[in-house]
């Protein structure tokens, strides 16, 4: 009589083929608890089965990069004898359940993939996506989400410097929480997961083992139902306190010799970062079970292995160090266990009380791990819209109404619930286009973004790729920063189907050409897929997180208006007859449509915008700059004036107005500059071949257009500020 | 000048603190871990700095104050030695008993973090000589603790004993309801002792003590603790 059943396999999420694969693997029947860790090990999550094929295609390698995607996280030089460590993760599944605390342990989780590699964490982002305003959930989701972020990263103490939010429809039920976080490490100093060493001992740190999160990756692998809600009990508790312990304790083990691998525990806990730590290492490991710090009484090796625990770390040590190890987790009081050795038999052996409770071959259940080639189909292309085929609106009215649109909106009820300036290194806050934060104890700084524009991936997936990426360009480089490299966050839907997964290789195609013209390779990143309720996929959200570097912060530039007077240049040109309003926030906010192909983006022009503005802005030759995106021209302009409390004064003419004004064309800059030096900044773009045109002058409280007295500033400023908090609290 | 840093287990704005002593000092403060007894006898400020010490499980600051170095900066404080507590710091000396009040849950019910405006309410003090009187300065805060409560009685004497140390206004210095962030009684961001030598606040004026990050309306302080005990 089996005691695996078929209705036992497909509780674990493994299909019949698959579960013929373990079998086969084993030689017999797996027992509970190794049936368990097939089924994590090889879901979706862990094993990015469905998605590997396309992820190999992405650019990976430059002359900066220390360690690419495979490990815990990205690693890049940043000169100096410092490396930036950073990676964004997802926490979509259990933030739509359970808000505060889903997104908590997301916040958790990517912080211990930055510490766990030796890099003290010095800023976090966010890029949230949430569904309608008008869904009955959407308010109580942001409130959660927000608050949760904030209650971790706020006690962890590190600061939560930038991020990106959307709302639309697509996303009801089931929103985006992705998470990133950058460290910096000695160079010098960097620690890996791969376990070497026969006989050295297998050591837990971090928070005791409960039963919750038993099973979430299995979770985040499947698409959501109507019953979803009762997943509740999978998702984990975070404790943020804990964690800032456990930064400390491995910062201060780290600091010693004492360390020959580390991995922190995540997706599918013990299970995972056990087999990882030996599968990269090419060896075996003895696990005592009963020896892992227990919460309750009463706990199964199958629950041990399968946890999902917050505030827990992997660690082989150097023999002989275990005391000196212990003294440093005891100072911070933390729990300590020796709990297993390593051996050469290439097997996973646990043991329960000294009886063997299961035993695996780890290679073959790693490298036999599932690798599908999935069907996909390409995204049809859309017509292009001109301009003729959108209703012009008065400018004044279209410019009130976008600045106080959900996607545009001030974002500073959110991101005032985060601590943004504690470590005391936070020089540029959020809010404008990057965070940038100062090396600690230097002059240099890093510059951070998220960015993707969802309706152009969905519209156009592999134009839509490169936009999310050479958006990130664009923001590091507004800055003043030299965007180096990304972090790649995949959330799509089901990839079982055709449209889905063509969404996927589209967007994977488009990406690697931007981020190969822009010299900025993908280092880390991480694979949400079946993001669907009810067979509703999301829009195809390839969120991208980049950080570059800044030579000398009191050079960085902001987005605000430093005085009256200075002269107000596009870079990259006003785009006239055109200007691309197809898949534009102007057509769905003030047209009611979402229709048309998504602007293009030309990426040596982007690379050559980028890297003028940079040396203008290094060489303080410009004295505010902002990246022209969603909404377009007047938007970035308007957005300027409130920062600075000067307003603007502005000639652009020509028919089909609205194009000029809120066309969403890709590559372009608004910067301004004393009227002194316009001459020489606009011979300059000659000379560098990106098309500059002086648009007006800054000053006065109001935007004019032609002459023509457009919103005041004030106003415009309470629609901007206010649409967010007013949302939240109206009642539902 | 001989300062220290109290280092609880959950402290996290131990090292900005310290940076901007040191930038005021010229040297390096002592850190000080919270399971220590052992206090140098010639310490002339210790700073309890901001944080989430013991993860703020309890209530804010309530575990902190029962931890052995705070019995320490109790007896020191008796003494004399003057003390500073910065947000958390400030929540731990109202529960160590060492200045008046309490704080709340922000009225809201949110962390907030942002930058306000203050009134420098005394400036004959060590911690504020620095100021002008009426000087309205720019410091951030960042809590979700920090609504200061006193009942009617106690907030009569503090007030009578002018030991409000600064209140949250609006940027051109006007008191009132609009400028009072979390719901703090008579907008009070920071009290001190009666005798002037403990000062707790919830605004974080190492935040802003260096042009790079926006302001340095925060440095005067520190700088006044220089010159005042400087020997």
């Amino acid at each position: 009589m089996s005691a695996i059943t078929p209705e036992i396999v497909a509780q674990h999420g493994l299909s019949a083929d698959e579960y013929k694969l373990v079998l086969e693997i084993m030689g017999r029947e797996p027992n509970l608890t190794e049936l368990g860790i097939f089924s994590v090990m090889w879901s979706e999550h862990c094993s990015y089965k469905s998605s590997k094929k396309w992820l190999k295609t992405l650019p990976t390698k430059a002359p900066w990069v220390i360690c690419g995607p495979g490990e815990n996280a990205g690693i890049i030089d940043i000169g100096d004898g410092l490396a930036a460590v950073f990676k964004m993760e997802s926490h979509n599944h259990p933030s739509f359940i359970e808000p505060y605390q889903g997104a908590a342990t997301g916040v958790g989780g990517i912080l211990r993939d930055v510490f766990t590699m030796g890099a003290r964490p010095v800023a976090n982002l966010n890029a949230l996506r949430f569904g309608s305003p008008d869904h009955p959930k959407t308010r109580h989701l942001v409130s959660g989400v927000v608050a949760g972020i904030g209650g971790y990263g706020n006690c962890v103490g590190v600061p939560t410097v930038g991020g990106e939010v959307n709302f639309h429809s697509s996303y009801n039920g089931n929103i985006l929480v992705n998470a990133m976080t950058v460290g910096v490490a000695r160079a010098d100093n960097i620690f890996y997961s791969a376990a070497a060493g026969v006989g050295n001992p297998v050591v837990y740190v971090g928070s005791k083992t409960g039963r919750d999160g038993i099973h979430g990756a299995t979770m985040a692998s499947a698409e959501f139902n109507e019953d979803s809600e009762e997943k509740r009990p999978t998702v984990q508790v975070g404790d943020p306190f804990t964690e800032k312990l456990l930064i400390e304790a491995c910062m201060e083990l780290m600091a010693t010799d004492a360390i020959v691998a580390i991995q922190d525990m995540g997706a599918a806990g013990l299970t995972s970062s056990s087999f990882e730590m030996a599968s990269k290492g090419g060896m075996g490991v003895e696990l005592e079970l009963d020896k892992v710090p227990m919460r309750e009484v009463g706990m199964t090796p199958y629950e041990l292995m399968l946890s999902e625990s917050q505030e827990r770390m992997l660690i082989v040590l150097v023999p002989g160090k275990e005391e000196m190890a212990k003294a440093i987790f005891d100072k911070w009081e933390l729990d300590f266990a020796v709990i297993g050795t390593l051996t050469d038999s290439g097997r996973m052996v646990l043991k329960w009380h000294g009886e063997v409770v299961g035993d695996l071959p780890i290679d073959p259940l790693a490298a036999a791990s599932p690798e599908y080639d999935r069907p996909w189909e390409p995204t049809p292309a859309l017509p292009v819209l001109t301009p003729a085929d959108v209703e012009e609106k008065p400018w004044g009215e279209a410019l009130s109404t976008l600045i106080a649109s959900p996607d545009i909106a001030s974002r500073r009820w959110i991101y005032q619930q985060y601590d943004h300036m504690v470590m005391g290194d936070t020089a540029q806050r959020p809010g404008g286009d990057a965070g940038v934060v100062r090396l600690h104890g230097s002059n240099r700084a890093l510059a951070m973004t998220t960015d993707c524009t969802p309706r152009y991936v969905a519209a156009d997936p592999v134009e839509g790729g490169k936009q999310a990426v050479a958006e990130a360009y664009r923001n590091i480089s507004a800055v003043g920063g030299l965007p180096l490299a990304v972090t790649d966050n995949m959330n799509f839907g089901n990839p079982e189907k055709p449209r889905i997964m063509g969404q996927f290789v589209g967007a994977c195609q488009g990406m690697g050409e931007a981020c190969i013209a822009l010299d900025f390779p993908v280092v880390s990143g991480n694979v949400s897929l079946y993001n669907e309720t009810a067979g509703q996929p999301i829009l195809p959200t390839p969120a991208i997180g980049a950080v570059g570097t800044i030579e000398d912060v009191d050079t960085m530039a902001t987005v605000a208006f430093k005085g009256p007077g200075e002269s107000i240049v596009v870079l990259g040109g006003v785009a006239g007859e055109q200007g691309w309003l197809g898949q534009s926030l102007y057509l769905r906010e003030l047209c009611g449509r979402e229709e048309g192909a998504p602007p293009p983006v030309t990426l040596a022009v982007e690379r050559a915008a980028g890297d003028f503005v940079r040396a203008q802005i290094r060489a303080s030759k410009i004295t505010a700059c902002h990246d022209i995106a969603d909404g377009g021209l007047l938007v970035a302009v308007t957005e300027m004036a409130m920062a600075g409390d000067y307003g603007a004064m502005l000639a652009i003419e020509g028919p089909n107005l609205h194009a000029s004004l809120f066309g969403e064309n890709q590559g372009r800059y608004v910067v301004t500059v004393r009227e002194s030096l316009l001459p020489d900044l606009l011979a300059a773009a000659r000379a560098a071949g990106v098309e500059a045109q002086t648009i007006g002058t800054t000053g006065g409280f109001h935007i004019f257009l032609n002459g023509e007295q457009g919103p005041a500033l004030a106003d415009l400023r309470a629609g901007f500020e206010g649409w967010l908090p007013n949302y939240m609290a109206a009642e539902a | 000048m001989k300062a220290a840093v109290i280092v609880f287990p959950g402290s996290n704005c131990d090292r900005d603190v310290a940076v901007s002593l040191e930038k005021s000092m010229g040297q390096k403060p002592l850190m000080l871990w919270h399971r220590t007894t052992e206090v140098p006898a010639d310490l002339d400020l210790i700073v309890v700095p901001g944080g989430f010490s013991y993860g703020d499980y309890l209530r804010s600051g309530a575990m902190a104050a029962h931890s052995p170095v705070m019995q320490e900066v109790k007896e020191r404080a008796a003494k004399g030695v003057r003390v500073l507590g910065i947000c958390n710091g400030f929540q731990i000396l109202t529960e160590a008993g060492l200045l008046p009040g309490a704080l709340m849950r922000n009225r809201d019910l949110k962390f907030i973090c942002r930058d306000v405006h203050l009134t420098v309410e005394r400036t004959d003090t060590d911690f504020t000589r620095g100021y002008a009187k009426g000087q309205v300065i720019r410091v951030p805060v960042a809590h979700h603790d920090g609504n200061y409560f006193a009942d009617d009685s106690l907030l009569e004497r503090i007030e009578g004993n002018g030991q409000v140390a600064f209140r949250y206004a609006s940027a051109n210095g006007e008191v009132s309801e609009a400028s009072n962030i979390n719901g703090s009684r008579n907008n009070i961001a920071g009290v001190f002792n009666e005798a002037g030598t403990v000062l707790g606040m919830m605004p974080h004026p190492e935040r802003l003590a260096d042009p790079q990050l926006g302001g340095i309306d925060g440095k005067p302080l520190f700088d006044s603790l220089v010159e005042a005990l400087c020997k």
